[in-house]
């Protein structure tokens, strides 16, 4: 009963997108108020009915009830609560529900903050999205009906696929989907403004919060799905140029150029068209990762279903929220009038910089990712497009970007003075040699990528800090002076440099992982102590244990090290009797400078064990640098001018600041 | 020339720069940095050429596996029309098993064995990756219902 509940609100959701989607655009083209003022309250409404459906679902989920096909295809009742409970998501239908319902909050969310948006305007927007919505809740009934029933009820479930029981689940995908869908307020804000024909400096300053709310999500759930695939998959790699993480790292990439390019529209009216062009790239790359991943193009734990309906469901969404979004644009952007004039050498060149080249390498992405899938459906030869690919085309683009990076946060908009900029860059470049230097001499590995990979790592966090440190002031006046200035900064200007300063600790982390890696792969008996990367480490013993819902063959890992105890580490071969199912769960030992990780196989014939030792450098701080990222964007958000309810600032605040 | 002009012309050079550094940088990339696909028929015939990366794909032969004491693994891939020896120095992952159709990315030795760099074994009990599907209806050994052939 609570099921069909589910079922009837998510029917209602998708009349209520419908009016939502259609009413208010009609009112605002005709000026009629009370179809204007439908929009907030319908955004509301579709929210309430999709959390009402999602809820119903979390409930037969909870209550593990077999008659719904989903639950009896991805739950058992052994199965444990955290993952009954973010099994919800862990299956095609539930993830598209998930997917509704983030969009829907987003809706309901403009509507909720966005009270200093022109009426008509906001009534765009929310229609656009409740557009969306319609699209997506149409492909949830039509051909993904989570709440479809089974008639006998099955006495229990087929179980989650094993693999997807971690905590993992319980965030990665809410987090990716916040990213995905959030992108979908900027595709809408900029709909809303080519339909008005009108983009100025308050419509960048709108869409900026969402933007990078957006953006910080995404950051944060690629970070989280690495980390899951580096902990759980048992290689000691983060990142496999998968087709399915491009998918996300796409719209990543489009993303931060759409951030970086709306702070020129903001500040200096300019560069507009191509804003609102990203915009509607960003969230199409969003959709386009969604089809991928969602119709069984690509095979992967993500691919729940390879239904071909499904495919060509979302294919044509994808081709209407696409083809329609590039031929209004190509209809209306031409009427949008530049702002101001700059010099190459500016801050806006410095971006515009930054946007060619996120661009570019966002299209050698696409490219490398496509191909082999067109080449396929034109009956070409089979290929596989991987890590070499990408390291040949992706990484040279972005060696420019991260030279210039120091220097474009630092130089003046308009007309800058690059020599100027330079020799303020005097101590960063100082420390990028050192860091060149030690790294030369104190790396295992002297690959030249390698070294580029920590001279542009450590030129772009201690360029970050220089840029700081300059703003304050503290080359110039006292540092109790420079150090007041520094605490008077906007959070805008800290976000701005945490943000970079994370990247240059990714890039730092990412190298140190990818050149200092120590690998030993060698078969162990029990007692047996081998070498790695300076630690003695013994297989202490390996033993069955009991799970919940599996039984696993336990190795347990002592290390020493000069003879001192330093942890013991397990790790697991988890074997999943409902699903017959084996999983490896590497045992790993982290500190912030560096991981060791494990990974018991299988037996030999003369009673050894196969096994895996990783010794993987500073690899923390490669999550770390995500964070970071993520930190700044939250920082941002919290800035009080950038605040999407208070565009004027409390005037005895500013004074204070002032 | 105005200054807007100039400006234009400046975003545009620089563009299409960028564009076509991409593209050579892609090309290039093309050229000798992506696998193509064989199959056991394929290297059978002896039109695989040696030396570069690629990717194999079949079904692992019954009784194949053998586990050495340096922890490498060996094991026989077969679409039915060839065989070829896989040599692994690593951990197989959790879904290898005899009979399933795997993936196998690497190189063919001097000596007609493939070495491999990295195993796929994806997802569930009952997937067939494409690639090998394909290569057992090519080779007429395919049934409908993966499963069958193990």
């Amino acid at each position: 009963m609570i099921a069909e509940l589910g079922h009837f609100a998510l029917v209602l959701a998708l009349v209520v997108a419908f009016l939502q989607g259609t009413l208010p655009l009609w009112g605002a083209a005709r000026r009629q108020a009370p179809l204007v003022e439908l929009a907030p309250a319908a955004a509301l409404l579709q929210f309430t009915l999709v959390t009402l459906a999602f809820l119903a679902l979390l409930n037969a989920h909870l209550a593990s009830d077999f008659s719904l096909a989903i639950v009896y295809q991805n739950s058992h009742s052994t199965k444990p609560l955290l993952y009954k409970f973010s099994g919800v998501w862990g299956n095609h239908e539930g993830s598209l529900v998930l997917w509704v319902w983030i969009l829907a909050l987003f809706g309901a969310a403009v509507a909720l903050f966005g009270r200093n948006l022109p009426r008509p305007f906001k009534a765009r927007v929310l229609a656009v999205q409740g557009l969306i919505g319609l699209g997506f809740l149409a492909f949830s009934l039509f051909t993904s009906n989570p709440f479809a029933r089974l008639d006998p009820a099955p006495l229990d479930g087929l179980g989650l696929n094993p693999i997807l029981q971690d905590p993992g689940l319980a965030f990665h995908p809410p987090m990716l989907y916040l990213g995905y869908v959030g992108f979908s307020t900027a595709y809408s804000f900029a709909m809303a403004a080519l339909i008005e024909g009108r983009v100025d400096a308050s419509w960048a300053r709108w869409v900026r919060p969402w933007t990078l709310a957006a953006w910080m999500a995404l950051t944060l759930g690629i970070a989280l799905g690495s980390w899951w695939a580096y902990y759980t998959l048992g290689w000691g790699g983060f990142w496999f140029w998968d087709p399915v993480e491009n998918a996300s790292f796409m719209p990543w990439l489009a993303g931060t150029a759409l951030l970086h390019s709306a702070i020129v529209v903001e500040k200096r009216d300019t560069l507009k068209s191509w804003t609102i062009l990203l915009a509607i790239l960003t969230f199409s790359l969003a959709l386009l990762g969604t089809f991928l991943v969602r119709s069984g193009v690509l095979t992967s734990v993500h691919a729940f279903a390879t239904d071909p309906s499904r495919g060509v469901f979302v294919l044509a969404l994808l081709g209407i929220a696409v083809g329609g979004s590039l031929a209004l644009y190509a209809w209306r952007a031409p009427a949008l009038q530049g702002g101001g004039a700059f010099a190459p050498i500016s801050r806006e060149g410095a971006l515009l910089l930054n946007n060619l080249l996120l661009a570019t390498a966002t299209a050698t992405v696409l490219l490398g990712t496509l191909y082999p899938l067109l080449l396929d459906g034109l009956g070409g030869p089979k290929i596989s497009v991987g890590p070499p690919f990408f390291n040949a085309t992706f990484l040279p683009l972005m060696v420019p970007l991260l030279v210039a990076l120091p220097a474009g946060s630092m130089i003046a908009w308009k007309r800058g003075d690059l020599s100027g900029v330079l020799s303020r860059l005097g101590l960063a470049a100082a420390g990028t040699v050192a860091v060149l230097l030690a790294a030369a001499l104190l790396a295992d590995t002297r690959s030249t990528l390698g070294l580029m990979g920590f001279a542009a790592g450590a030129w772009v966090l201690l360029g970050s800090l220089n840029e700081l440190a300059v703003r304050a002031g503290f080359f110039q006046v006292p540092p109790a002076r420079a150090w007041r200035r520094l605490k008077g900064l906007p959070r805008s200007a800290f976000s701005m440099s945490l943000a970079h300063m994370g990247l240059g600790v990714l890039i730092l982390g990412i190298t140190a992982t990818a050149t200092g890696q120590t690998e030993r792969i060698l078969a162990m008996r029990p007692g047996e102590t081998v070498t790695l990367a300076g630690y003695e480490v013994t297989l202490a013993s390996v033993e069955q244990v009991q799970g919940p819902n599996y039984v696993a063959r336990s190795g347990t890992f002592a290390v020493q090290r000069d003879g001192a105890p330093v942890t013991t580490v397990r790790s697991e071969k988890r074997f999943f009797p409902v699903e017959s199912m084996p999983v490896t769960k590497p045992g790993i030992h982290s500190t912030l400078l560096r991981d060791l990780y494990f990974v018991l196989g299988d037996p030999n014939s003369e009673g050894a064990w196969a096994v895996r030792l990783y010794h993987n450098p500073l690899v923390f701080w490669m999550w770390g640098g995500a964070g970071l990222m993520g930190l700044a964007g939250l920082v941002s958000l919290t800035d009080r001018r950038l605040r999407v309810g208070a565009p004027v600032p409390a005037r005895g605040s500013r004074a204070a600041a002032a | 020339m105005g200054l807007r002009k100039r400006q234009r012309m400046i975003v545009v050079v620089l563009a299409l720069a960028l564009v076509g550094a991409a593209a050579a940088l892609v090309l290039t990339a093309m050229q000798d940095k992506i696998a193509f696909f064989v199959s056991p028929a394929d290297i059978a015939s002896g039109t695989v050429e040696r030396g570069r990366d690629f990717r194999l794909g079949g079904l692992v032969v019954e009784g194949s596996i053998e586990r050495a004491s340096d922890g490498s693994v060996a094991f026989t891939l077969t679409d039915g029309a060839g065989d070829v020896r896989v040599l692994y120095a690593g951990i197989l992952p959790d879904l290898f098993r005899e009979g399933q159709g795997i993936v196998a990315q690497g190189r063919l030795e001097e000596d007609g064995r493939f070495l491999a760099r990295e195993v796929l074994a994806k997802h569930d009990e009952t997937y067939m990756p494409p690639e090998v599907a394909d290569a057992l209806k090519r080779s007429g050994h395919w049934q409908e219902g993966a499963e069958k052939l193990r």
